[in-house]
């Protein structure tokens, strides 16, 4: 049985002791609860730890009281499916032992399924459903209103700019991994810009800054191009590795941007500190330039030296905006949906907060924090 | 097309429902075939170290052959396989030369490059808190309080301290957690939109 309470409750003067296996966990470990219902000349106690089978117990804590009324420990170094015993003692404040208490068997077991992460399951699936009920009405040939988002209708732009003045275009897709769905994102608008560079015949430069994204980024500019129906234009050596050290990084697409004078800068992705000297190197260029990050503490710095920024969810939303595939973009209309319940639930919390004690409605907000986050 | 379409995309949909339902199960087993996949993931990396130094070879050695930033070319290709040399046949370790160049040369350049932010933050700083309407002047004044709150002044006038800390505890973390909300709603999209095969630009559209 999942999260077995293996407990027992021992009275011995006044002081109580629980020992359980720890729920929800990946098992190895047994809490330990000592209550005293009236007050005690303890001033520590000994934890002793017998494992089924063995006849030597080992010493595994001692803890201070010091006038506490109750006490937890956690025994982090218990085998799975052994069961041990504890014996508790307790010690005077002139180092007398005043009295033993020992527990019955108890076994420490890993969880199949935290529990506590119920809730957070269960609002992760509604909106995995919300997100396939729109992509349905999208397929069944529902027009969805999208909001529209400056920085994605400027992309267009920004590649006719670059193609009238016969210059390349940067593209940058952050300096994260390929497990950040950041990377992702930017990957995904890559393959939009290609396309569409593929199309106007204009060059686009990719340095990469992680091994993994550079192989990915190669095949989607090579198919993107392909898909455009111009491989020939595509070349191998504007996408490339360029390095793994953030601010050679940085130096060497600010170097690329000055020689090579590209016309449109796309920075889409992870950034970290790098990202003001990116964005200021390639506005000083007078490049027209377009960022998008879920950095929030790089926003900032995109939003001033970029013409245009992507916020946040509009990373995300970007690549499914510019495919204009219905399905794609009922997804952004589920997000949408998703955000307003959250707003509207946020405010009547907050409401119930203020409210609350007034009508005498008490809530544990710690405990409510916790069950929702599944801490 | 079956290796190259729809075994990635059944992979992709398989290692997406697992990689998702191991959150939820706290099993040793279940942590085991986690440190497993990152193991598996450190495995593929090295091989694309390997065509990603390719890569940049192939580039400089391109940009020789066509008389392009040839000086810069050279440098790079002769501190790549420099070094390279330096670590495989004289070592690594503390007293090598391998860490001397990368101590005295590669430490300093990085710092160099950071310490340019200085400057690029007061050039940002100027061009974003010029008052040219309602909203940039806002910013503006916010921006002197906040800086004279958390600056030394902060000390001797306390309202100007709790002022700045309240506009960096309630406004500006509302907006952040605003943003985070949405990251995270679109993180979630991201991944079913590719879990169930719709988004496939990751894999060349």
């Amino acid at each position: 049985m999942i999260g077995l309470v293996l407990s027992v409750l021992l009275s011995l003067n006044g002081v109580e002791v629980q020992a359980r296996d720890v729920p929800d966990d990946q098992g190895g470990a047994v809490e330990l609860r000592v209550n005293f219902s009236r007050p005690l000349d303890i001033s520590k106690i000994l934890i002793y730890r017998v494992a089924n089978g063995d006849t030597v117990s080992k010493k595994v804590a001692e803890l201070d009281v010091n006038g506490q009324t109750k006490i937890k420990y956690i025994d982090k170094h218990v085998k799975n499916g052994v069961p041990v015993q504890y014996t508790l003692f307790l010690i005077s404040q002139l180092g007398d032992t005043l009295g033993t208490v020992r527990t019955q068997m108890v076994e420490a077991k890993p969880s199949i399924f935290n529990k506590r992460k119920t809730f957070l399951l269960l609002a992760v699936l509604s909106y995995i459903a919300l997100l396939i009920y729109f992509m349905s009405q999208a397929r069944r040939g529902r027009e969805l209103y999208l909001r529209p988002i400056a920085g994605l209708i400027e992309v267009d732009n920004a590649i006719g700019r670059a193609t009238e003045m016969g210059r390349p275009i940067l593209f940058s897709p952050g300096l994260s991994t390929i497990s950040d769905v950041a990377t992702i994102a930017a990957l995904n608008i890559l393959a939009y810009i290609t396309r569409k560079v593929a199309a106007y015949e204009t060059r686009i430069i990719v340095p990469v800054y992680d091994p993994i994204v550079y192989t990915i980024a190669q095949e989607v500019v090579k198919d993107a191009y392909t898909a455009a129906g111009r491989p020939d234009l595509y070349r191998a050596e504007d996408v490339f590795f360029l390095t793994s050290r953030q601010f050679a990084y940085a130096a060497g697409v600010s170097g690329i941007m000055v020689r090579e004078k590209t016309a449109a800068n796309f920075f889409m992705g992870y950034f970290f500190a790098e990202s003001l000297i990116l964005a200021e190197t390639g506005a000083s260029t007078g490049a027209i330039q377009i960022a998008g990050t879920d950095a929030v503490t790089q926003l900032p710095f995109f939003i001033t030296a970029c013409d245009y920024t992507l916020m946040g969810e509009e990373l995300y939303a970007a690549g499914a905006y510019l495919a204009k595939d219905p399905r794609l973009t009922a997804t952004i209309k589920g997000q949408d949906v998703m955000k307003a319940t959250l707003a509207t639930l946020l405010l009547l919390i907050t409401l119930i907060a203020f409210i609350g004690p007034k009508l005498g409605l008490h809530i544990n907000w710690e405990t409510f924090k916790a069950y929702i986050v599944g801490l | 097309m079956f290796l190259s379409r729809t075994l990635p995309m059944i992979l992709v949909f398989v290692m997406g429902i697992i990689g998702f339902s191991l959150y939820f199960i706290p099993h040793p087993a279940a942590r085991q075939f986690e440190n497993t996949l990152s193991q598996w993931s450190i495995a593929i990396g090295s091989f694309a170290i390997f065509l990603a130094i390719t890569s940049l070879i192939r580039r400089y050695i391109n940009n020789i052959k066509r008389g392009k930033d040839v000086f810069y070319s050279i440098v790079a290709l002769v501190a790549l396989f420099g070094m390279a040399g330096l670590g495989l046949f004289a070592g690594i370790d503390e007293k090598s030369l391998f860490q001397k160049i990368f101590i005295n040369v590669n430490v300093p350049l990085d710092a160099t490059m950071f310490s340019l932010l200085a400057f690029y933050v007061t050039s940002a700083a100027y061009r974003a808190f010029r008052a040219r309407n309602v909203e940039a002047t806002l910013l503006l004044v916010t921006a002197v309080v906040v800086i004279l709150g958390i600056s030394t002044i902060g000390d001797t006038q306390v309202w100007l301290r709790k002022t700045a800390e309240w506009i960096m505890n309630v406004p500006n973390l509302a907006q952040k957690r605003g943003i985070l909300i949405g990251v995270g709603l679109g993180v979630i999209a991201t991944s079913v939109k590719i879990i169930l095969g719709i988004e496939r630009n990751w894999m060349g559209g």
